[in-house]
């Protein structure tokens, strides 16, 4: 970072707007769908004819409890919505649907790691509200056009304290976030469809100060890319405004990723009177502790559970446990694996880890798309475990069967790989490579360890990488008689 | 034929005396002749109505009849009733076809009743009068300068005229209760949730109810039969066990049929403001039904005073963001010129809207707004709660309140357009009621003379505890077998 972070602190609190994954709209039947045609998919309450009136989707409530849950929250026992009055041609009544003084889900937690470090970052918040439509410009000759096939999607809005001081930590904390949203299954994560949006609220002040600057809120980040992009520029362009003189006014700022600026959009002055009041077309939200128990039942294990287990059942390290809990697929295809192999979990996570993750990242693939299941990598690691291959041909085995030629075993007899232990065969072969290297025997027997290894590989290239390394050792050693 | 009862049209029906086609035939011709002075519909359409009327015929013939089926009705023009018009008696929706139907409409048709057409009305229901609507006022049948009270102001006209066999009503302050007082006919605002929202376009969604208009209790119970009922697409719906609304009218067998019944009368309803004449009418029905056996106690509902203040805030407050969606954006006026959105917005609802309509969204959007919320909005809701109150405590002392539903006999049309608050106290009797969520109704009791010494109806008023519609209704019942108010039509209809 460019500015001198020894004299500022920058203080950060992020709103996140969850799509969640209901089949339909939060007050209404209409399907929520994405990618239909325009106006497809808004039905009379979508469109807010006369007359029509919200009824609550249930399956809405259960996912902001499930969010209560993970997140360690109270989960309110009533809970109110209230309408949010503005204008605007996508918000189709004159007011979205939400709740203001009573939220579904109260204070809760999330940890995030950084840099080796855990903290614990507060939710102050989440409430369910809908989503409005969208507005289409261009292709209507100089007028607008209106989709309200969004209008209705219900959110849930998680609101966080201004717990962060870096633009790490934000990221850290939506990424958190981001993958729990996924691991509960409410949400299905996707940035780039709007499923998952983050304001972030962006603020500075003199180290060692406790009273809060004026913040400014970065509207709409679908990446987290951007997010640290915006942050960065932000803090940075309040900095300077401070040093060289200026005031921060409140205000909502766009980031532009092209010039990696951000910029007011409106100041907060001039903003709205919501008007915020009880729904009256809907009763309070109730939620009974039997409830709350009948979605506990349904809830998955948390990621800092199945981390604790990984450690003390695997017997893995802090980091690797964090690895393969970034995502629930990621976690059950590593527990598939173990399960199926039955050896060393250490092996697994590292295959886990290393091969899959690399493929998958360069085929730009969910594990789930994996072409190599828990079951085939299993097979593989088991060969590698019971020696009858190297970990080089093992490689060489994993690309075949990523490229769909069956299983490793399969792959071993059709391509002769398998290693090769029999003392006889080595001794052969370590054989005619003393014969064939004189030179080098000469410069081992004279005490250079180099030239050992040297003979190593050349025993190794001769069996085509097929002869147990450790065999290979001990046989080269007893010839040589060192 | 325009005098029977619903039951009789029903019986007539049956033995083939008379067919739905007749019937409704009969009726759109009266409406032919006196609707263009009247005024009480706003839209008709005699070739939906009659194909309507022909399918309830086939329905009588294949035996499969229900009390309603082939009997016309008309319907508030505050109703979506799919392929009609239906403009809330706004110029904003003047060329709006609603493209569903409203639940109560639903039953309707289900039941197979045949709809005449939609009713005139207060602009968005708000009014008292009649007068604020955009398709012009209504006539009182009683006496043609007068108003009918509002805002179902059309479907009083069209009771009283006998231009249909009943009618509905919606009631959020009093619409329903105050045109039945002031036209001389029978109207009952039920229980808040007892009969669905859903498609009926809301003015202050937590008081609105939708209640039937008819000449006498047993035509109400018989149309409550089909309008009651839970609507699962209405949170505020509530799941009431089916009832028969008719299961208590029971023919005055002894001098005392009501023996046992305690009629609860508040002092505050009888206190300064209340009309001389007015009173006289009430207290000659409270003797009535004195005669009846029922037992009068003296009652106190010490909040009645604060219920216009607080409807004043809570009713606008809710109608300012439930008429947020009329913006000429996806349906409904849209000026013709406009120089960006903000202008289309501003344009479009001045031009759209009347002067009520706006003088409530002004009202509306000022208690909601920050910093004056606590003061008038919380404040208010407050206040209901008291108000509610104080019914509950009074039906610790009776089982039904009685009193007048309007203050006075119908005033002249123009009289109060431009004082609001004087047209206002109108629903001094009867607000209180939505703010509680009771029942209440409006009976003929008899007439009161006019300045010019016309016969002017009055209205006794009756109220229940919370689903006590049926009993509400043998009350009246009771009382209309022995007084004949109920009957008079007024003259040149």
């Amino acid at each position: 970072m460019a500015f001198n972070n020894t004299k500022w602190e920058v203080v950060i609190g992020l709103e996140t707007h969850t799509q969640l994954k209901t089949k339909s709209k939060i007050f209404s039947g209409a399907s929520i769908a994405f990618g239909a045609e325009p106006n497809t998919q808004a039905c009379v309450v979508s469109i807010a004819l006369p007359g029509v009136l919200p009824v609550l989707n249930k399956e809405a409530v259960h996912c902001a409890v499930k969010l209560g849950l993970a997140i360690n929250a109270q989960i309110a026992p009533r809970s109110v919505f209230a309408r949010k009055n503005y204008f605007y041609p996508d918000l189709p009544k004159g007011y979205q649907i939400s709740q203001f003084e009573l939220p579904v889900v109260g204070m809760g937690e999330l940890t995030i790691q950084v840099g080796g470090e855990e903290k614990t970052i507060r939710i102050t918040r989440a409430h369910l509200e809908e989503d409005a439509g969208k507005s289409l410009h261009g292709d209507f000759h100089g007028m607008t056009g209106i989709d309200l096939n969004r209008a209705g999607t219900p959110l849930l809005e998680i609101v966080s304290e201004p717990d962060m001081r870096s633009a790490a930590e934000a990221v850290a904390y939506a990424k958190k976030l981001h993958e729990l949203v996924q691991w509960i299954d409410i949400c299905d994560g996707n940035m780039q469809e709007g499923s998952f949006r983050c304001d972030v609220n962006v603020s500075v002040r003199p180290k060692g100060s406790d009273k809060l600057g004026t913040r400014r809120e970065i509207k709409n980040l679908n990446s987290f890319k951007f997010m640290q992009q915006a942050i960065e520029y932000e803090t940075q362009w309040q900095i300077e405004t401070l040093e060289d003189g200026g005031t921060i006014h409140q205000a909502t700022v766009l980031f532009n990723p092209d010039t990696g600026e951000t910029r007011a959009m409106r100041s907060k002055e001039e903003a709205n009177d919501y008007r915020y009041f009880p729904d009256p077309d809907l009763l309070p939200l109730e939620i009974t502790s039997a409830f709350i128990e009948q979605v506990r039942a349904t809830m998955p294990e948390l990621p800092h559970a199945i981390q604790a287990k990984f450690e003390q059942t695997y017997g893995l390290a802090a980091y690797d446990a964090t690895a393969l809990t970034s995502s629930r697929a990621i976690a059950d295809y590593f527990v598939a694996t173990c399960t199926a192999f039955g050896g060393e979990a250490k092996l697994a996570a590292n295959w886990v880890m290393g091969s899959i993750a690399a493929k998958l990242n360069e085929e730009n693939k969910a594990i789930a798309e994996s072409p190599v299941s828990p079951e085939l990598l299993a097979g593989l690691l088991k060969r590698i475990a019971d020696n009858t291959i190297s970990g080089k041909i093992a490689k060489e085995i994993f690309e075949a069967m990523w490229a769909g030629e069956g299983s490793a075993d399969s792959i071993i007899d059709k391509k002769g790989l398998k290693q090769i232990s029999d003392s006889g065969a080595i001794e052969a072969i370590v054989e005619q490579v003393l014969v064939a290297n004189a030179a080098m025997v000469a410069e081992v027997k004279a005490g250079k360890e180099k030239a050992f290894n040297g003979l190593v590989g050349q025993v190794m290239k001769a069996s085509k990488g097929k002869a147990n390394p450790a065999q290979v050792n001990e046989v080269l050693k007893n010839k040589l008689g060192i | 034929m325009i005098n029977r009862s619903l039951k009789q049209l029903a019986t007539m029906l049956a033995n083939k005396q008379i067919s739905s086609v007749e019937i409704t035939s009969e009726y759109l011709k009266r409406i032919a002749q006196h609707n263009p002075e009247i005024n009480a519909f706003i839209t008709l359409n005699p070739e939906k109505t009659l194909a309507q009327a022909a399918a309830a015929d086939q329905r009588i013939a294949q035996g499969n009849a229900e009390p309603l089926t082939g009997i016309p009705l008309a319907q508030k023009d505050i109703f979506c009733a799919k392929g009609w018009r239906t403009t809330c008696g706004s110029k904003m929706l003047e060329n709006f076809i609603a493209p569903y139907d409203a639940g109560v409409i639903e039953r309707f048709d289900a039941a197979g009743a045949v709809n005449l057409g939609k009713t005139n009305m207060d602009e968005f229901a708000m009014g008292s009068s009649n007068e604020t609507s955009y398709f012009g006022k209504v006539q009182n049948p009683w006496d043609r300068a007068r108003v009918p009270g509002g805002s179902s102001g059309g479907a009083a006209a069209a009771v009283a005229a006998r231009l249909c066999a009943a009618a509905t009503g919606t009631d959020t302050g009093g619409s329903i209760r105050q045109p039945a007082s002031l036209c001389g006919f029978s109207g009952l605002k039920p229980t808040y949730g007892l009969v669905s929202r859903y498609g009926m376009i809301a003015f202050a969604s937590s008081l609105d109810q939708a209640g039937p208009m008819a000449k006498s209790c047993e035509d109400m119970a018989l149309m409550l039969n089909v309008m009651a009922g839970f609507d699962s697409r209405d949170s505020t719906s509530l799941e009431h066990e089916k009832e028969d609304y008719t299961r208590k009218l029971k023919d005055n067998s002894s001098d005392k049929p009501l023996a046992g019944l305690k009629v609860g009368l508040p002092k505050e309803y009888f206190a300064e403001g209340l009309d001389g004449a007015v009173a006289k009418v009430v207290n000659d029905a409270i003797d009535q039904y004195r005669k009846l056996g029922a037992e009068i106690v003296d009652i106190s509902l010490p909040n009645t005073m604060l219920s216009i203040p607080v409807y004043y805030v809570l009713a606008p407050a809710e109608a300012s963001s439930n008429l947020s969606r009329y913006d000429g954006v996806r349906y409904g006026h849209r000026a013709s010129q406009y120089d960006d959105l903000m202008d289309m917005y501003c344009k479009s609802r001045a031009e759209g809207f009347g002067a009520e309509v706006k003088r409530r969204i002004l009202i509306g959007t000022y208690v909601l707004s920050a910093g004056y919320y606590d003061a008038y909005y919380l404040k208010a809701q407050q206040i209901r709660r008291l108000i509610a109150q104080d019914f509950t405590e009074a039906f610790k002392q009776c089982d039904i309140i009685m009193g007048p539903a309007a203050p006075s006999t119908a005033f002249n049309a123009g009289e109060k357009v431009d004082d609001p608050v004087s047209m206002y106290l109108q629903d001094i009797y009867t607000i209180a009621v939505n703010l509680a969520g009771l029942p209440g109704m409006s009976i003929p009791a008899g007439f009161a003379s006019s300045d010019d010494g016309k016969p002017l109806p009055v209205g006794l008023q009756i109220i229940g505890n919370y689903f006590d519609e049926a009993r509400m209704l043998s009350v009246g019942h009771a009382y209309q077998q022995v007084t004949d108010w109920h009957t008079r039509m007024p003259e040149g209809v």
